[in-house]
């Protein structure tokens, strides 16, 4: 991972309309992370972010509480929205063919990418048939999943993020740490800081006087961003839905910068993830009510765009739609794992997640973090490399995320699931030597008898006395004082009060 | 059999320990006969029995825990109610059983039959027994924590709460961020160590902050975990199983 190489390079460029450098560039990738518990211990450390994290996450947690248990029957619509996913996904490449057919029926283009680089590929190709040097971007995760910023930078084209959070992540040379509030790490006197430092190297800089108060800081960003919204010719976007039948897109948003990147360019390209897709119009109407509820903590989002193709004489006359596979086909074809192709991106397990809330997004390695990260990355990416390996572990099973869940996706069983094709994959370790040493002991009372009794042995040796640390054993006795064993097991009282015999 | 066993007329339950109780915690399991044998229950204890097997399911290493569903389904199939003094290990019978059985028809079918009939101590009280309060007293300051797999994978509920706030004596407060997990997950507790304390301490401070003596939970893994952290800061609060204060008498107190 390097830090941020071409930090420099951005802050050098020159005045005047697109003699901005890029700047997404600076926005290290996640290559090389180390595996999760290490990424952590520093995420852990780090006072300011701790706190910024604990009161956003309780915050939006606390509203969407509120806003579910005001619905009748929230558990209906849960079901009603996992199976319309579920239908989506049993019949994908017939609904697929579908959103294509009424895709080109309403005079868009459609593009299939199997992977990140043919999607990349496929974008920048466009966008340099328009011989234009920069885009306006809608927030969206599957463009950062495919890291399209930075390949339009490879070819010259700055990429401008709109959203207010993704915008002060690439301002800042930072890694999104959230799926919904990208920038949730940060508080509003980092964010003012990051304004009056950044914004004049990539456009109209931050006024002189800023305070961190949020109309004021919203405002700034409104006056930077609105000269690259009235110049862009190109509009980058994902989609939240697609709807098979009608070939519509919808993207769904609180600030109002998607509308104008989804309305103002004269050619506007949207990466969708084939799992996106919804069979009929009719399905959106759970979707619509579960979204903003466990996202936001809103009954009902600003704005809900949706456009179908091109329309004469109203936003862009140009309509690509790039549908994009990068390891989800894989994904689909695990009985247990595909529930995971279901996820809305709406965040509710982050909010709720009690790791997800103490080390925040950076140290699960990928724009996917929190729990759905962890069961996601390592389907969509495989297990090769240590962060991925690491991540069916970074939680403590407690099972909030499920709960919360929306399309009642079983991150749990999910995870457990994943352990063990970590397991399996891992070959021999010294952990199996252990499991399959221990599953020989409790496959049989008088083997589990004579391992007690060590342990009873060790409670006479302690006589009830707190032990502080114990060789081997400092995982647990570095920060926690271990109980101290018992001089007789339960099994040897219960023959001692009632006799050998069994039940 | 005990006499006191013999005398009951309540129904014949089997205890599960757990292998963590049995070795670890035997007050636990000895607090839970006591009570139900208070309750005119015939408890039993099957020599046989060893281990849920949660421990390596939930590390990945549940082809390693099928033997120990069989087994699991041999010991307790004949019983119409076994109860354990744990949420999780009821949790790991009744949620995950079925799942390491899936691809051996004739165990699955073993286990469709037994695992809903495993109950934990709060559920087997308030359910079956129809009781709330069952005799207890305990006259010091107390809180609980509902511990993950009791709260979310079985669903217990308020149903330690009924229990609790029936004894004699006692002083039960609330606990803030009650719902939170403490940390504990089992070997996450060793593998993210960092984070598990950084939870563990969390709800460390959310139990000091009440005042209690003394914390309580349905299960001795996450009550293992939260004292060790209250006992490395010298606390004073004491962890209490939930069996062991529903079992404290003024002649027997805990």
């Amino acid at each position: 991972m390097s830090p941020d190489p071409a930090h420099d390079r951005a802050v050098d460029g020159g005045a005047g309309h697109a003699a901005y450098p890029p700047v997404q560039v600076t926005s290290p990738t996640f290559v090389g992370m180390p595996k999760f518990p290490k990424a952590a211990r520093a995420e852990l450390a780090n006072a300011q972010q701790r706190r910024n994290l604990r009161h956003a996450t309780h915050t939006i947690r606390d509203k969407r509480a509120h806003v579910v248990a005001e619905v009748d029957d929230w558990e209906a619509l849960r079901v009603k929205g996992a199976d319309a996913k579920d239908e989506a996904l049993t019949h994908l490449a017939d609904y697929l063919e579908r959103l294509e057919e009424s895709l080109t029926a309403n005079g868009a283009v459609v593009h299939w990418a199997r992977d990140a680089a043919e999607a990349n590929r496929i974008v920048v190709d466009i966008v340099r048939a328009k011989e234009v040097d920069e885009v306006v971007k809608v927030k969206s995760m599957v463009t950062q999943e495919i890291e399209l910023n930075e390949a339009l930078e490879a070819a010259g084209v700055s990429a401008w993020e709109t959203d207010l959070a993704e915008l002060i992540v690439q301002l800042g040379h930072d890694r999104p740490s959230h799926i919904l509030v990208p920038a949730i790490h940060r508080n509003r006197k980092e964010i003012r800081d990051i304004f009056v430092r950044e914004m004049g190297a990539v456009g109209r800089p931050a006024p002189e006087d800023l305070t961190d108060d949020p109309a004021r800081l919203a405002e700034a960003a409104r006056l930077h961003l609105r000269e690259k919204f009235m110049r862009a010719k190109v509009g980058i976007s994902g989609a939240n839905f697609a709807v098979a039948d009608t070939g519509t897109l919808v993207v769904v948003e609180s600030e109002g910068n998607g509308r104008m990147c989804l309305t103002l360019p004269e050619t506007l390209i949207s990466v969708v993830g084939i799992e996106k897709v919804l069979p009929t119009w009719d399905d959106l109407s759970a979707m619509l009510q579960l979204l903003p509820r466990s996202s936001t903590g809103e009954r009902m989002n600003p704005y809900t765009t949706m456009w179908t193709g091109v329309h004469e004489g109203d936003g862009p006359q140009e309509v690509h739609v790039v549908l994009l596979d990068n390891g989800r086909s894989h994904v689909l074809a695990d009985r247990v794992g595909r529930q995971a192709l279901r996820c809305i991106r709406c965040s509710a397990c982050l909010n709720v997640c009690p790791v997800y809330e103490r080390t925040g997004g950076h140290a699960y390695g990928s724009v996917y973090p929190g729990p759905i990260g962890a069961v996601l990355n390592p389907q969509l990416r495989g297990t090769a490399s240590d962060i991925d390996r690491s991540l069916p572990y970074a939680s403590s099973l407690c099972g909030a995320c499920f709960d919360a869940c929306p399309v009642r996706i079983n991150i749990p069983e999910l995870l457990v699931e994943l352990r063990g094709k970590v397991v399996e994959e891992s070959g021999p370790t010294a952990e199996s030597a252990a499991m399959k040493a221990a599953a020989w002991v409790l496959s049989d009372p008088r083997r589990l008898a004579t391992a007690q009794k060590a342990a009873t042995i060790a409670g006479r040796l302690t006589g009830g006395r707190t032990i502080r640390s114990v060789p081997g054993l400092g995982a647990w006795t570095n920060a926690r004082d271990l109980p101290s064993p018992p001089t007789e097991t339960f099994r040897q009282w219960w023959v001692r009060e009632h006799g050998n015999e069994d039940a | 059999m005990s006499p006191a066993a013999r005398r009951g007329d309540g129904p014949r339950v089997a205890l599960f320990a757990t292998c963590f109780n049995d070795t670890m915690w035997p007050g636990t399991p000895k607090a839970t006969v006591r009570l139900l044998e208070r309750l005119g229950c015939r408890v039993e204890f099957p020599l046989q029995q060893t281990c849920c097997g949660q421990m390596l399911t939930n590390t990945g290493y549940a082809a390693e825990a099928v033997p120990l569903v069989r087994r699991f389904v041999d010991v307790f199939g004949d019983y119409d109610h076994v109860v354990a003094p744990s949420g999780s290990c009821v949790g790991s019978v009744r949620e995950q059983h079925p799942m390491i059985a899936k691809d051996d028809a004739a165990l699955s079918s073993r286990v469709a039959e037994v695992a809903p009939r495993v109950l934990e101590l709060s559920e087997f009280l308030v359910d079956v027994l129809g009781v709330t309060d069952v005799g207890a007293y305990f006259p010091h300051r107390v809180t609980y924590h509902p511990t993950c797999h009791s709260l979310r994978m079985i669903r217990v509920a308020d149903r330690p709460l009924q229990l609790l706030r029936a004894v004699r004596g006692i002083d039960l407060v609330e606990l803030a961020g009650a719902e939170e997990c403490c940390g504990f997950g089992g070997t996450f507790a060793v593998k993210n160590a960092d984070v598990s304390i950084a939870m563990g301490s969390d709800k460390a401070r959310n139990v000091l902050d009440t005042g209690a003596e003394v914390l309580v939970a349905g299960d001795n893994s996450c009550l293992a975990h939260i004292g060790g952290v209250l006992g490395r800061q010298r606390s004073g609060v004491r962890t209490l199983h939930l069996a062991e204060i529903l079992a404290s008498t003024e002649e027997h107190p805990a």
